[in-house]
Parts: C-alpha cells; sequence; structure tokens
C-alpha cells in the first residue's frame, strides 16, 4: 500500500507476509501458517482500529485513497447528471453536484470534491470551496425544491478556501446565506460526513433533517492543527487538540449533533470502497424513505427544532 | 424544553451607563492624539482628530443606541456550560471565571428589549472583551431568543456584531451556532420582520458567515475589520502581502456585502429612519 499510516505499520507489514507466502502455496505445505497468520490479522486490526485516538481518527478521515464524493455518486446511484455554475460568477470545481436516481429514489446530490493527485487537487482546489461554490450548491438546492426532490449533500473539506478573491466574493456572505436558506428548504435534505468537516465551509452544505457521520470521519469549528496553532501558538499540539475538540463520530452522537454513525469496513472506507459505497446508500435510502413521508412545513419545523436544541449552557 | 422559558431573576433592572472613572487618558491608536476620557465619550468614542472609532463594549452601545432607561436585558446570566471539559493551555471553566470576574459579563453578548426613538426593538450586541467577543452556545442561545423575541412581538431586531469568529473550546456546538441562529433568522424574514445588521470591528469567522451577513440591511462602521478567514491566514495562503484597505468596511461596501458606511455619531439616527422604511 503506497499511502501508509503509522499506526497501520504492524497490519500491513503482517498482509504482506501472507502475500509473500502464498506464492509457496503449492509447493510447500504451509497452509496451515497462512491461517494462523489470517487470524493474526483480523486480532490486529481489531485491536488497532477499535482504539483509535482522536488524531489516528482525523488521519483516516483523510486517507488519500477513502471513496470521495463523485465515487459515491456513482457507485451509489446510476444516470447522475451533473449541473455546473452558480449562474452568476463561476463554476467551482470543489463543489460538484447533479441529479442521481438513488434507489428507487431521485434526488440533488451536492458535495466537495477533493483531487487524488497534485494536478486533480489544483483542479479541485482541494475540496476548498470558493463562494461561488456554496453559491452553485444553492442553485441546486433550489431546484430540487421547485421539483420536489430531496437533497442529499456529501461533505470532505478541509475548510473554505481562505483566499483573497474569496474574500473579496463574500465568503462569510455565500455561507450564511445556506444555512439561512438551507434551514428553510421544503424539501428532506440529508447530510453525509464523508471525510472532513471542516468548519464553516462544511456546514456550507450542512443544515439537514438527518445529520450522518460516516464512523472514521471529524466534525468540528477548526482542524486540529490550526487548533493547536491558536490556543498552544505551535502547530505541535495537533494530537492534543483533537483530543480537546472532541470531533469524532462517537463524540457528536453523544452531543446530539449528529444523528447517526455508517460503520466502515474494518480499517477504513478506502480498503473497501464498494462495501462503504452500499452502506451508505442503504442508509440513505432508509432516511429517505422516512423523510418524504413528512409533510413540508413540518419537515422545516423540526429542522429549526433539531437546532434551537444544540448547545449547553448554565442559566 | 421551551425557547421563550426564561427566569424572573434574569432580567435585570433597566440599565445604567457605565461611569468612566474620571481623570483618564488615553492615546489614539492611529494618529497618537491624547484624548481625555470624558471628551471621547462625549465624541461616541470617536477620536475627534481622526475619526478613528475606538472599540467600544455593549454598556457603551445601549447608551449610544437606545433611548434612556429603555433597556431590559434578558437572560443576564446565562453562563456557559463546557460541553467538552475544554483544556489547552488553561482549562476552559476557569478561563470563563476568569473573565466574568474581569469584565462583570457573562459571556460575549448582551441581549433585550429597548427603544429606538421611542420604537420597541429586540437588541443583542456583542462585546469583543469577552474571549475575543467569540461566539460559543450562550451567544446562539441568547441571539436565538432575541430573534424569537422579536418574532413573538413582531418588533425589529438589531444585532450589534464584534467578534473574532466561533469559540473554539465549544467546538462543534459553537459551530452549530451558526445554524441556530440562522435558521431563526429565516423564520423571521418569513414573517416579514426587519432584521438590521450592525458590524463593528472586527467581525470575523462564524459571526460573518451567519447572522452578521444576513441583515436585511446590512451597516458597518467605518474602517472596521469584515472578514471570513483572518487576514493572517489569507496571507499566509497567498503567500502575498494582502491589499492595503483589505476587509475594511469600505472594501465590503465596494463589493457589495454591506449596505453602507455610518459614523459612529449617526449610528440611531440612521437605524431609527431605517426602522421607519422597513416597517
Amino acid at each position: 500500500m503506497k499511502n501508509m499510516l503509522e499506526f497501520e505499520k504492524p497490519i500491513i507489514d503482517l498482509e504482506s507476509k501472507i502475500d509473500e507466502m502464498r506464492k509457496y502455496e503449492d509447493n510447500l505445505d504451509i497452509r496451515e501458517e497462512i491461517e494462523k497468520l489470517e487470524s493474526k490479522v483480523i486480532k490486529l486490526k481489531r485491536n488497532i482500529y477499535e482504539n483509535l485516538t482522536r488524531w489516528q481518527r482525523v488521519q483516516l478521515a483523510r486517507h488519500p485513497e477513502r471513496p470521495y464524493t463523485l465515487d459515491y455518486i456513482y457507485m451509489m446511484g446510476e444516470k447522475f447528471i451533473e449541473l455546473h455554475g452558480d449562474r452568476a460568477y463561476k463554476d467551482d470545481k470543489a463543489i460538484v453536484g447533479g441529479f442521481l436516481k438513488l434507489g428507487h429514489h431521485k434526488v440533488m446530490v451536492i458535495g466537495q470534491q477533493k483531487g487524488r493527485d497534485t494536478k486533480s487537487n489544483l483542479y479541485r482546489n482541494f475540496g476548498m470551496a470558493n463562494p461561488e461554490g456554496y453559491r452553485k450548491a444553492l442553485r441546486l438546492m433550489k431546484l430540487a425544491e421547485k421539483f420536489s426532490k430531496p437533497v442529499i449533500t456529501l461533505i470532505d473539506t478541509p475548510g473554505a478556501f481562505p483566499g483573497l478573491e474569496a474574500e473579496q466574493n463574500g465568503q462569510a456572505e455565500a455561507i450564511a446565506r445556506n444555512l439561512f436558506e438551507m434551514s428553510r428548504l421544503k424539501v428532506p435534505i440529508v447530510v453525509v460526513i464523508i471525510g472532513e468537516g471542516a468548519s464553516g465551509g462544511a456546514l456550507g452544505l450542512g443544515v439537514g433533517d438527518r445529520i450522518l457521520m460516516l464512523q472514521n470521519t471529524w466534525y468540528s469549528v477548526i482542524s486540529p492543527e490550526s487548533c493547536s496553532s491558536i490556543l498552544w501558538r505551535s502547530w505541535d499540539y495537533k494530537e492534543q487538540a483533537a483530543e480537546a475538540l472532541k470531533l469524532t463520530a462517537e463524540d457528536l452522537l453523544e452531543f446530539g449533533i449528529i444523528d447517526r454513525i455508517i460503520p466502515e469496513p474494518l480499517g477504513g472506507a478506502h480498503r473497501d470502497h464498494t462495501f462503504m459505497a452500499k452502506t451508505l446508500k442503504k442508509a440513505l435510502i432508509e432516511e429517505l424513505d422516512s423523510l418524504i413521508k413528512i409533510k413540508s412545513d413540518k419537515l422545516v419545523q423540526n429542522r429549526l427544532e433539531k437546532f434551537a436544541k444544540m448547545g449547553v449552557y448554565e442559566e | 424544553m421551551g425557547w421563550f422559558k426564561r427566569s424572573k431573576q434574569n432580567i435585570s433592572p433597566d440599565s445604567q451607563k457605565r461611569e468612566m472613572p474620571d481623570g483618564q487618558w488615553v492615546k489614539c491608536s492611529q494618529c497618537d492624539e491624547i484624548i481625555h476620557n470624558k471628551q471621547l465619550e462625549m465624541n461616541h468614542w470617536v477620536c475627534h482628530k481622526c475619526k478613528h472609532h475606538f472599540r467600544i463594549g455593549s454598556d457603551e452601545y445601549i447608551s449610544l443606541l437606545l433611548d434612556r432607561n429603555s433597556f431590559k436585558e434578558l437572560d443576564r446570566k446565562m453562563k456557559s456550560g463546557d460541553p467538552l471539559n475544554f483544556v489547552d493551555t488553561k482549562n476552559y471553566k476557569e478561563r470563563i471565571n476568569s473573565t466574568i470576574k474581569k469584565t462583570g459579563l457573562y459571556d460575549a453578548v448582551k441581549t433585550g428589549t429597548g427603544k429606538i426613538d421611542g420604537k420597541r426593538v429586540s437588541f443583542g450586541c456583542m462585546d469583543f472583551k469577552f474571549i475575543g467577543g467569540s461566539m460559543g452556545s450562550v451567544v446562539g442561545e441568547k441571539l436565538s431568543r432575541a430573534i424569537d423575541k422579536a418574532y413573538e412581538d413582531k418588533i425589529p431586531m438589531i444585532i450589534i456584531s464584534q467578534s473574532g469568529g466561533a469559540r473554539m473550546m465549544e467546538a462543534a456546538f459553537s459551530l452549530m451556532q451558526m445554524a441556530k441562529t440562522s435558521s431563526r433568522l429565516a423564520r423571521l424574514a418569513d414573517a416579514k420582520i426587519p432584521y438590521i445588521s450592525v458590524l463593528t470591528d472586527p467581525t470575523t469567522g462564524g459571526t460573518t458567515a451567519s447572522y452578521a451577513m444576513l441583515g436585511d440591511v446590512n451597516i458597518a462602521e467605518p474602517k472596521a475589520l469584515i472578514g471570513f478567514a483572518g487576514p493572517r491566514v489569507i496571507r499566509e495562503t497567498i503567500g502575498k502581502d494582502l491589499p492595503e484597505g483589505f476587509q475594511k468596511s469600505e472594501f465590503l461596501e465596494d463589493h457589495g456585502f454591506v449596505d453602507f458606511i455610518v459614523e459612529r455619531k449617526d449610528l440611531k439616527e440612521k437605524i431609527s429612519t431605517m426602522i421607519d422604511y422597513l416597517t
């Protein structure tokens, strides 16, 4: 595996040893030995992946071989038609969206898109959207509303782009407008954090009726690195910052900020794209089946109440 | 849990104008002019020489904008619950308690109702001196209740923003306050009740990316820093110095995100006139 995280090393070493032994399987009687090692790998995996620190989760969420938005779109659905542009300024490549057939549902799916290599990452701006990206997303949501189609958003971003043009074109206004309009959109919205959910850049697609997180993803107000640099005045405290921020799916489910965790294959979504996409598709169809039964006024009311409950204070 | 529930002891008596201790002199950070506090206050905390708008707190805005003794504060003692038991170089609970002691404020916003030229409004004013005016659960909840007050009583909503953004020590809870306040503003807008947003120095991050940018009318004080990302982060991202005046009120007006800029001495009159147009 070319992209190996440090804590995965013992597993990958053992796996390559097994692969090596397989080559001699026909000549030597080592089948038993291989089986022993295989069960050892499973145990080792369980042991490692069930005891990940929060920082290790962040690393998994950023794993460069994880499925990205377009991977999910093509694996989960059919007849995707991508729609481009905000009708005012530009087409932001960091956010993709369009109509998709998802099982028996016809939906509008929108999400941040990361690249796989330097070239595609530059094209996608590393999944960091500009204002025109948020405005494109809103245009597509309004289109879905007009034709009574549910919206699915897939969130995977290290943040909204902090650039000069982004500021000039109203990054803050674009995100604020999305929060405002998504909160009163008259069709169901299902939000899924599929990788990184960093701050306002994530929330700009994140207001919905059901908020799901894949098991090895993170969602918070700031990345652990930036948090470290601001509060500790050094980049070296990212592990502590990740712990302090309590940014994993389990944390957020406990806080009542998200509704559901979608389990990943052992070792992370990148280990089995097909299985991951199948699991997510099943969950999305379940959520849509129940949400489409709710009348739009009630849906909007419930959404308002859902976010109203978030916050902890003493009176 | 009801949205509108509040306990009686949280409502304070009419506001009292804070007295500056006499005999204090301050230096204008822009032109170095030495100004007497009294003189500064008489001039709405604006330098008489260079018109630099000094950063002022919620009490000062209340005395500037609301009719005398008309402010009735709500949820005065609402306090952060430290949901994450957050510890960085300091423990968040201690940070909160020492800031309360130091500032006399319970969190970074004051909310309540008041009158502007006799017209009743729901009013929220942030305060930078409380952990950089950062928005956590308390700011989100108090503003949401104030917006609901405007909705119930059908009175205009005014929010004065002054904030570094979302409060890191409440992590995802802080982030969700952006969604919470924006959704309440959407309901207010559906009821056709006006919301006037006033942006003062500084208004950045999650505050700008939620209620501060969502006014029917967005008004800014002169030369206030207004943006999403902070200037330092942008400079590091693009690897270049930022142009003169970047992310200042005038820049925002120029690019279409602020309706107009108004000097502090005219702020009350402009808001009052705007309320007349919008009601």
